[in-house]
């Protein structure tokens, strides 16, 4: 698998690709289709590069499906397809040969629920990149503590990596699996609701993380809370009934919103 | 708010529980009867002589339940370990696979009645199958009548505690580029560990004192034996020959041997059942 040094800046600082917006994922006509629902109408939309978009809508509008479509999760299931094209590098992941395990393996995802595996804390993170990756014992020590510190759990796991990782508490099982996402080293996360089950307290921590993350990752996240998507994202995606009405710089979209819609959503007089 | 409405239904409620739990104790006084007349009757005879020796002949004292026990450990032995490993692939494959495809609802459909099937039936069939064509009584007949037995109970149990592994951790793992089977190896049987080994040791638990296949296949021996090509001697058919016999002391080894799988079984229960309720904390 392709490996991509990881940038050493300093955390807190001005993300560099800031104002660059370069593509790094280009959907183009999407359409998608449960059985006979079409669910998603000719989406099309960037995610530029080490930027964060947030995808907002009410229930029903198609933004978790979007972002099902972008490591292709739907395949899973049966009478789930997906029309178009979605260009990741400018490689369509959509082409019936794209390799799923491999594409997989290059964009992580978090689910809206914690999804700890019953195994150990450790183990959570080793099984991802032992998928991938043969690592000595030491090199493997290292790609867990590095990816739990990245993930701003390290100080409060270090002393119990042999214990379950459902022993956690929900905000840090949640962490534990951005952290079981990132060492395998992708390129892209797709956030999926990501704090949406998460005490106050530990939803300001994950937004934290997602504003330190974004430094070295192309970010999507699907969010019901707007102020959540006002804080965290560069981009926002309105979705509403399967149809994108308005996609533009967050700013922008929720100070002064192009299309009636997105401005009734924005200000909270429906969904 | 209308209080002869409310007082009715206080009292039906009441009436409700009174009649559950009067069903329960009938269950459990019935079950209790049965026990007590087991240990009663069998408790005297479990010595060690009952685990080193083997059955007596007719009319004479002493003895023991000694090759019996062998034949049915061996039997229900093999039994698991044809069974079982069928089993857990076929549940599998309905759980993970198959799903609410129609191939997947035909093998449940057929998997129930199995499960439900009269034990004498799946003894006729192999007697058919295996104990005709070879031309004689065998052990190895007995074994595959059991692990019939065994193969419907573990398909349900693993496609059961398979399908309570929410889709949501399949999803985590093929998230991270796992294949499918590894997200069945590593995940999904991880998850449902506990549940799994319930299944199988439910499974034992009933054909452990199954008699009406091993009647028609591995028949009984009243002599040591360990060839699987012969007639092998087990507990519950020897149980049924030595309980209708006039001979005092073969009752009372049929009592003793009787108590010795009841407390097998439960033993064996209970086990399972910690086990399902430890399920959670554990890695």
């Amino acid at each position: 698998m392709t490996m991509r040094p990881h940038a050493s800046v300093s955390l807190r600082q001005q993300n560099p690709y800031d104002g660059q917006d370069v593509p790094k994922v280009e959907v183009r006509n999407l359409n998608f289709y449960y059985g006979g629902f079409h669910a998603l109408h000719d989406v099309s939309l960037p995610l530029h590069d080490r930027q964060v978009t947030a995808f907002i809508g009410a229930s029903g509008s198609g933004k978790s499906t979007l972002l099902r479509v972008l490591n292709r999760m739907y395949d899973l299931y049966p009478h789930q397809r997906a029309e178009g094209e979605v260009l990741v590098d400018g490689q369509n992941i959509l082409d019936p040969k794209q390799d799923l395990n491999l594409l997989r393996a290059r964009i992580g995802m978090v689910f809206q629920k914690p999804t700890p595996f019953p195994m150990s804390i450790y183990d959570n993170i080793a099984f991802g990149v032992r998928l991938y990756e043969k690592l000595s014992r030491a090199e493997m020590d290292e790609r867990v503590e590095k990816s739990l510190r990245r993930a701003a759990l390290w100080d409060e796991v270090k002393d119990k990596l042999r214990q379950s990782g459902l022993s956690l508490s929900g905000g840090q099982q949640q962490r534990l699996c951005i952290a079981r996402a990132i060492a395998v080293q992708p390129t892209i996360l797709l956030l999926d609701e990501p704090a949406s089950a998460l005490d106050p307290i530990s939803t300001a921590k994950v937004e934290e993380l997602i504003d330190e993350l974004r430094a070295d990752y192309t970010i999507a996240i699907v969010t019901h809370n707007m102020q959540q998507a006002a804080r965290v994202s560069s981009w926002t995606a309105f979705l509403h009934l399967g149809t994108l009405i308005e996609f533009g710089r967050t700013d922008a979209l929720f100070t002064n919103p192009q299309n009636p819609k997105t401005e009734e959503y924005v200000t909270g007089r429906f969904g | 708010m209308n209080n002869g409405f409310y007082r009715r239904r206080k009292l039906v409620n009441r009436l409700a529980l009174t009649l559950s739990m009067a069903a329960a104790g009938i269950g459990l006084l019935f079950l209790l009867l049965v026990l007590s007349t087991l240990v009663v009757r069998g408790l005297s005879g479990l010595t060690l002589d009952l685990v080193t020796r083997m059955t007596p002949p007719p009319g004479s004292e002493g003895g023991g339940l000694l090759n019996p026990i062998m034949g049915s450990i061996l039997m229900t032995g093999i039994a698991m370990l044809l069974g079982t490993p069928v089993g857990i692939l076929a549940g599998t494959w309905l759980a993970e696979y198959g799903r609410a495809g129609k191939l997947a609802g035909t093998i449940r459909f057929i998997n129930d009645i199995l499960l439900s099937a009269p034990s004498i039936i799946i003894g006729l069939f192999i007697y058919e199958l295996m104990v005709l064509r070879m031309g004689h009584f065998s052990a190895w007949a007995g074994a595959v009548a059991l692990a019939v037995i065994v193969v419907p109970v573990v398909v349900r149990t693993t496609e059961d505690m398979l399908r309570l592994v929410p889709d949501s951790l399949r999803e985590a793992a093929a998230a991270l580029g796992a294949a499918r089977w590894r997200v069945i190896t590593m995940v999904s049987y991880r998850a449902a560990r506990t549940g799994l080994v319930t299944g199988a040791l439910l499974a034992f638990a009933r054909i452990s004192g199954e008699t009406a296949p091993l009647l028609f296949t591995a028949l009984n021996n009243q002599f040591w034996s360990t060839n699987l090509n012969a007639p092998m001697a087990n507990l519950p058919v020897t149980i049924f020959q030595f309980a209708l016999s006039p001979y005092e002391r073969w009752q009372a080894l049929a009592w003793s041997g009787a108590l010795l799988i009841t407390v097998t079984i439960l033993a064996v229960n209970i086990v399972a059942r910690s086990l399902s309720r430890n399920k959670g904390n554990r890695t």
